[in-house]
């Protein structure tokens, strides 16, 4: 009895609906968010020390790079679903992450590489932590075109599905592999979570971004699912009669 | 009568095998271009032999991934196109033992000819002697974790118009960690130094996929043959 909010939850018309309603309250806390932690970051933090003023690219590089992997897990996590208990509509919200994600990493990358120029004289360095990005984003690569070039719908789901599954699980011998292959970057500074080796005025925009951030993926990935429901349910009376009110 | 599962994977690995060495041609197909690409090298960049060992390790390393991922296209589609995959997965053997099976036969025709040929491209690529037996071992572990990791992408593009780009675009992000420790080891062994922590990475490895990469080839066997 109480997994039927779950059997609601999974039934397309109800996802359609609360979707549409839940993604406003993702949306408009992140657009908050992302315009106190950007005049925190970029105005009210003082300028680094070391790094001077180019540090402030932190407050997008540091999040899209959390972001990536979140999406990474949160895909993979959806696609287990769908694959262990067949519902479709996780398959919908996995298919709906791939191409954010990969954005993300793109942004983590783009980022990461115009705050090498300043930091280490050069746009790309073979560091760890960009080049297991780098593995990430061919990894979403792989997801996309594996799903691109499937035509039956079902087969295009459990198929990335497993792959994306494959995929998390590698993540961590990736991460690790790369990080032995090379261990240049300097050490993460969220890492210690008890006591983050960054002041106050510059980590919480720092917060702020990350929830933003995330925030955002949650109403980009709500509005995504609502036209991936669209799309797959096309044929479907319920739709017909949900646009016609 | 039925057959026990295993005389059935030694079954499917006996007529794997017979039927690579059949089309011996294809067996011989990865070993000239694993050949070829690593003679592309010095012509690239210099015959001489000291600047050519200070490569050798990720040459040969790349050269071998690329030969072994040009034979994983025909794992399964043969038996995909005339329905013995079909057979297979109704058989009630557990398809991921079946799969393994085929994994090795295909490892045994595929991989283990490039292994057998690496010492000596690796000694025309001026690796001295004594780091000859590292190579052949890296690389004995190493194409065991392409093909098993190489099987999945095999199984789920099963089928699929342009899949031989679509394999290589999944498979290989997943075995750049085997190319890591690969190389490395070759690396150390070249400056006279002991390989054996690469090496025992590689070997866990191999034995993680293993265990692992069946089962996720058997789930994708059964979507693709659906």
């Amino acid at each position: 009895m109480a997994w039927t909010w779950l059997h609601k939850l999974a039934s397309p018309p109800h996802a359609y609906r609360i979707a549409g309603r839940l993604a406003p309250w993702f949306g408009w806390p992140a657009g908050i968010l992302l315009v106190a932690g950007l005049y925190g970051g970029l105005v009210l933090a003082p300028p680094d020390y070391q790094q001077g003023e180019g540090f402030r690219i932190l407050y997008v590089h540091a999040p899209s790079a959390w972001m990536s992997m979140l999406v990474y897990g949160t895909m993979a996590t959806a696609a287990a679903i769908g694959l262990v208990w067949r519902i479709k509509l996780a398959h919908a919200v996995a298919a709906a992450s791939a191409p954010i994600g990969a954005w993300f990493t793109f942004a983590a990358l783009a980022t990461g590489s115009l705050w090498g120029k300043p930091m280490w004289g050069t746009w790309w360095v073979w560091d760890a932590r960009l080049t297991s990005e780098l593995v990430l984003l061919f990894l979403y690569f792989g997801y996309l075109a594996l799903r691109a070039s499937i035509d039956d719908r079902e087969r295009a789901d459990r198929a990335s599905a497993v792959l994306a599954v494959v995929g998390v699980v590698n993540l961590p011998i990736i991460h690790y592999s790369v990080n032995w292959w090379n261990t240049l970057h300097q050490a993460s500074t969220l890492t210690k979570l008890g006591k983050p080796s960054i002041a106050g005025e510059m980590l919480w925009p720092l917060l702020a971004m990350i929830l933003a951030f995330t925030l955002y993926y949650g109403a980009v990935m709500l509005v995504r699912l609502r036209a991936e429901i669209l799309c797959r349910e096309r044929d479907a009376s319920w739709l017909r009669g949900e646009l016609a009110s | 009568m039925p057959r026990s599962t295993a005389s059935a994977m030694l079954l499917v690995y006996r007529r794997d095998l017979l039927i690579a060495f059949r089309h011996w041609d294809q067996v011989a197909q990865p070993v000239v271009f694993f050949a070829m690409v690593t003679t592309l090298f010095p012509l690239a960049i210099s015959p001489e032999l000291g600047e050519l060992r200070a490569i050798a390790g990720g040459v040969l390393w790349v050269a071998a991934l690329l030969a072994a991922l040009l034979g994983l296209e025909f794992l399964f589609r043969s038996d995909h196109a005339d329905g013995t995959l079909e057979q297979m997965l109704l058989s009630g053997h557990p398809a991921a033992l079946l799969a393994l099976a085929k994994g090795a036969a295909h490892w045994s025709a595929c991989g283990l000819p490039l292994v057998l040929v690496s010492p000596l491209l690796a000694m025309s690529l001026g690796v001295p002697a004594q780091a000859l037996c590292t190579v052949a071992l890296s690389l004995l572990l190493g194409t065991g974790i392409l093909s098993a990791l190489g099987a999945i992408g095999a199984a789920l593009t099963l089928g699929l118009r342009r899949g031989s780009t679509l394999l290589s675009l999944l498979v290989l992000p997943l075995v750049m960690p085997a190319l890591i420790f690969g190389a490395r080891a070759v690396d150390l062994a070249i400056h006279g130094e002991p390989a054996t922590g690469p090496l025992l990475l590689l070997a866990a490895m191999l034995i993680f996929v293993v265990t692992l990469a069946p089962l996720a080839v058997a789930a994708a066997l059964r979507i693709s043959v659906e």
